[in-house]
């Protein structure tokens, strides 16, 4: 137990003294949950509307304001020309658009049906399909807004429509830093905890301390062990600073148990120490060991959900998201921060996490030798 | 030859794939002895030591290094050694007294004595001054002489030393060749390898590797007598010739 | 015959830099399978879209509209019907939990006869915004979808329809939004990082400055030292583009000359980005990091391949114009998926040209106030 006191005293002498390490750990992480959040805002607010009005009538009219006034669109171009729209889609000015045929109002009335056309750019699938679920919504408003107009009221009442009301809950606003602030706390952790270990161990590699250690009678778990802890506090000092930002700076209140947060946090933490030393093992160069762990980060990270949800991918691609640690301690912490969920909740992602963390840590300690 | 074998080599052998690095070699140690380790770059000197420290585990033979086997007691041969490696084996980011705290704690030795022998060592070394200026910043030659010291800091029965002098000028040279005759009268056995004829001289005993062999071993007097020459470079030259691989 | 000498040098030299590069077997390694593993991700695992979303139908009072609603739900690929139940009592539960993800509540007493004044419920789980509206969308057109079929069954006068077309992608296929982002990508990691790092090697080993003493003049040498990466950047670019046409069904609809000149353009401005960062930096990892955190995550961020750029705030707005590979992605977008010609993307060339132009006159000058 003394020796490990001697190694731990030894690392954090070296922390003090390594400048650009100190400031990497602190200042990019708060750099990043300041920047990251207002740049990673995958929301879709305005779709650009172009509209192409053959009609000019006073329906037509009202359908146009009908859109702009809704709030999920902004009008573009409003032409008579559908070449323009269409160069406008090319330039991307414009994300859709509507097509009013000639005499719709006149039309209508006299033939009790009209067909309007919507053309999206469908590059951006999302946009695509918000916008088009959005106009087709107000199309249907605008529909039944005639219809009471005109119609009486026995033919109405058969046919008005269910009504729906739409509620989103844990976010009411749909603020999309809630759901980005948690994850990017997340990744924070895992490029500390892979990077960092793993840079720290292949220097002393790279310098030939690590031979003189390998002589000396400290048993691997010592030395592992005195690896792990420091980059362990610093971990959790970055999850915590991480956490004020996210509850002070984006006023995200964290409304799950404190403490049961700080048991997930362990968990991932040991695991991705693991995960780094793992690395460490396998390079010979703080290049490489920064390439295998880029790779393997940049991997874990797609594969998570950070960015897309992993319902929506196909079965094979689910199993190696289950493979991912950061999958599950994202899962965990996005409930915790905003969902409140309890620990009973959570039990399974909690096992998961163990699991890794022992798997890991086994390969690590099994993969460092002391002798070649 | 007495009775007191520290090192115990015999057909010693490490291979790499097809490549025999180390082959067959056989020799013994005595308590208190100075032994050198002679040959070319690449004559497999390295290798054969890093064997008797447990850095590495030997292809065919056997060798016990303070009585304990190399192939099963790694871990009670290295409480019972120093080393100094080739690459320079101290931390440059923490002070010389940093660094004699941390090798002497995780050797196990008291904190009492570590505070102790520290002063008696700046002392020694004449550098009271610096002892807390990091390692980094000081001249080459002082940075090996605090590295052997440190090797020998918790009073080992054996230091091994690879190239210990490698790029530091003669005065240096001769400095460090002091100490390691200090170590050697308090009863510590000294393995060195050198590829410097001249620090052959100040052996007790030397062997000397050509091609993973050992092509000669004997008192340096007496290599000097069998091959007629005047100093161990003439001997060197005269049974290196042959070698297959070198630099 | 000095022109001729200095030629044989030259070459010589290349077949050098060829040989540092192809040597070093993990770092090669790496650089192929990252983009195929990033196409393989982007392509087949990762997409905006929602599928297989878990949905929870309450349906306290269950009659045939609510059924006709319910299969036509279960039809689709969106959803997932994980529960069924009569009442809401585990609802809040299951949403903790994650083992739903929006949950459609008909009111009790729901009434076929007459459809008037009945409102269905439709509760997400908002911590992904995108997600809590899109599902939101897609259930709304579902219904609405149920709802006009029965009025056109029953022909209620004054209909109005909406033909949907979508433009360059009707397949919808994801992989479409990423590709050209991927691309960019790539060519960032593998002529920025590696360039930066090999150039930064050489120094640090003090064999930059036995090149420098060469009659070869410094241009020549530096031109040598790239030209590796040059060729592994196209060789990457082939295999991207072979991939994303043939495994993922993304057609390349522009002229492919076009697309590899712009391609080279491109890779030039990341070569002499690199160049910048291997004369400003003189340790590895301090290449690594700058050109890591410096260009990738720019890259990443502020190209608008994974993020929108109109959701930023302004200031980052701005700044994404100085991102090369914002531009780059434009180009390739436009390129690639509108199938525009060269007159669709001289402005975004014009641009990547002038930032070549900038950064290589930079790393020029630097180059010479090193050598004085």
């Amino acid at each position: 137990m003394r020796k490990l006191y001697y190694i731990l005293q030894k690392e954090f002498r070296q922390l003090k003294r390594d400048k650009m390490i100190v400031v990497i750990m602190l200042a990019v992480p708060i750099l990043q949950l300041l920047i990251l959040p207002w740049a990673a805002d995958m929301d879709v607010r305005h779709v650009k509307i172009a509209v192409v009005d053959n009609d000019q009538s006073s329906y037509a009219r009202q359908l146009i304001s009908k859109i702009t006034s809704s709030g999920n669109f902004e009008l573009a171009s409003h032409t008579f020309s559908y070449q323009q729209a269409t160069q406008d889609i090319e330039e991307d000015n414009a994300d859709i658009i509507l097509t009013i045929p000639p005499h719709f109002e006149r039309n209508l009335i006299r033939e009790n049906k009209q067909q309007v056309s919507i053309t999206a750019n469908a590059i951006n699938g999302i946009k695509a399909g918000l916008g088009t679920a959005y106009l087709n919504s107000i199309i249907r408003d605008f529909n039944m807004q005639i219809r009471v107009e005109w119609l009486p009221e026995a033919v109405l009442d058969k046919n008005l429509p269910i009504q729906t009301t739409s509620s989103a809950l844990f976010n009411p606003h749909a603020n999309y830093r809630f759901y980005m602030v948690p994850a990017i706390l997340v990744l924070l952790l895992t490029v500390v905890g892979a990077f960092l270990t793993s840079l720290n161990i292949v220097k002393e590699k790279e310098i030939g301390t690590i031979e003189q250690i390998n002589v000396t009678p400290i048993k691997k778990w010592e030395f592992i062990l005195g690896k792990l802890i420091p980059f362990w506090i610093i971990s959790l000092f970055v999850f915590s600073l991480g956490l004020l930002i996210t509850r002070f700076v984006y006023g995200i209140p964290i409304v799950g148990n404190i403490g049961t947060l700080y048991l997930f946090t362990n968990l991932y933490i040991i695991g991705i120490l693991g995960f780094g030393l793992l690395i460490s093992n396998f390079s010979q160069t703080q290049q490489q060991s920064m390439f295998i762990s880029f790779f393997f980060v940049m991997i874990f990270i797609l594969m998570s959900g950070l960015f897309t949800s992993t319902a929506s991918m196909p079965a094979w691609a689910k199993v190696i998201s289950n493979g991912v640690p950061i999958t599950h301690y994202m899962k965990a912490v996005r409930a915790l921060v905003l969902k409140g969920s309890s620990f009973m909740d959570l039990w399974q992602l909690a096992v998961y996490l163990v699991i890794f963390a022992l798997v890991l840590n086994m390969l690590a300690i099994l993969s460092y030798k002391k002798t070649s | 030859m007495n009775n007191n074998i520290v090192i115990h080599a015999h057909d010693l052998t490490k291979k790499f794939g097809n490549f025999t690095a180390v082959d067959h070699i056989s020799f013994e140690v005595g308590t208190g002895e100075i032994f050198g380790f002679l040959g070319a770059n690449g004559a497999g000197k390295t290798t054969a030591m890093r064997m008797l420290c447990g850095l590495s585990h030997p292809t065919s033979g056997e060798a016990s290094v303070a009585g304990y086997n190399v192939y099963k007691q790694q871990e009670q041969i290295k409480k019972n050694i120093g080393y100094m490696s080739q690459k320079f084996s101290l931390y440059e980011d923490l002070t010389i007294v940093e660094n004699i705290q941390f090798y002497g704690g995780i050797y196990g030795v008291k904190p009492k004595e570590i505070k102790e022998r520290t002063q008696i060592l700046l002392k020694k070394l004449n550098i009271e001054n610096q002892a807390k200026s990091l390692v980094g910043s000081l001249p080459l030659g002082w940075k090996q002489k605090l590295a052997f010291s440190v090797a020998i800091f918790h009073e080992p029965k054996i230091v091994f030393l690879d190239e210990p002098t490698s790029g530091v000028d003669p005065i240096t040279r001769r400095q460090f060749w002091e100490l390691i005759y200090e170590a050697g009268n308090q009863g510590i056995t000294v393995f060195v390898t050198t590829h410097y004829m001249d620090e052959a001289e100040y052996c007790n005993r030397i062997s000397l590797m050509v091609d993973g062999k050992i092509a000669a071993m004997d008192t340096p007097a007496n290599l000097k007598q069998q091959h007629s020459a005047d100093n161990m470079g003439d001997v060197f030259y005269a049974l290196a010739r042959g070698a297959k691989r070198s630099e | 015959m000095i022109k001729h000498k200095i030629y044989k040098q030259f070459t010589a030299f290349i077949r050098k830099e060829f040989y540092h590069v192809f040597r070093d077997r993990k770092t090669l390694l790496i650089m192929f399978v990252l983009p195929v593993v990033q196409i393989l991700l982007f392509g087949f695992a990762l997409t905006n879209e929602v599928k297989n979303a878990r949905l929870l139908i309450v349906n306290p009072t269950e009659n045939a509209v609510s059924g006709q609603i319910i299969s036509k739900i279960k039809a689709s690929k969106y959803f997932t019907v994980t529960n069924v139940a009569h009442n809401t009592t585990d609802m809040e539960s299951y949403f903790k939990s994650g083992n739903i993800q929006c949950a459609l509540i008909f009111p009790s007493g729901f009434n076929t006869t007459s459809l008037k004044n009945n409102t269905i419920q439709i509760i997400t789980d908002g911590t992904d915004p995108n997600f809590s509206k899109t599902v939101t969308n897609y259930l709304n057109a579902i219904i609405g979808e149920y709802l006009q079929e029965r009025s056109m069954l029953q022909q209620v006068p004054l209909q109005i329809n909406s033909e949907v077309r979508m433009l360059y992608n009707p397949e919808m296929n994801g992989s479409m939004v990423f590709i050209p982002g991927v691309i960019a990508l790539i060519m960032m990691i593998v002529c920025c990082t590696l360039t930066a790092v090999a150039i930064v090697r050489e120094k640090e080993f003090g064999s930059m400055e036995v090149l420098l003493v060469s009659p070869l003049k410094p241009i020549l040498v530096l031109v040598a030292k790239a030209l590796p990466y040059l060729v592994l950047s196209i060789i990457n670019l082939i295999v991207i583009l072979l991939m994303s046409r043939f495994a993922l069904g993304v057609p390349i609809r522009g002229s492919l000359l076009l697309l590899f000149a712009e391609s080279i353009l491109f890779i030039i401005t990341c070569l002499a980005f690199g160049l910048v960062i291997s004369n400003s930096t003189n340790s590895q990892s301090a290449a690594m990091l700058i050109s890591m955190m410096g260009m990738l995550l720019p890259t990443l961020l502020f190209t608008g391949f994974l993020f929108p750029l109109e959701n930023m705030p302004i200031g980052f707005q701005w700044f994404a114009n100085i991102v090369p590979a914002r531009w780059y992605f434009l180009i390739v977008n436009d390129v690639m998926i509108k199938g525009l010609s060269f007159s669709g993307v001289w402005k975004e060339t014009l641009v990547l040209i002038g930032m070549s132009v900038t950064l290589l006159s930079i790393s020029m000058l630097k180059f010479k106030t090193r050598l004085q």
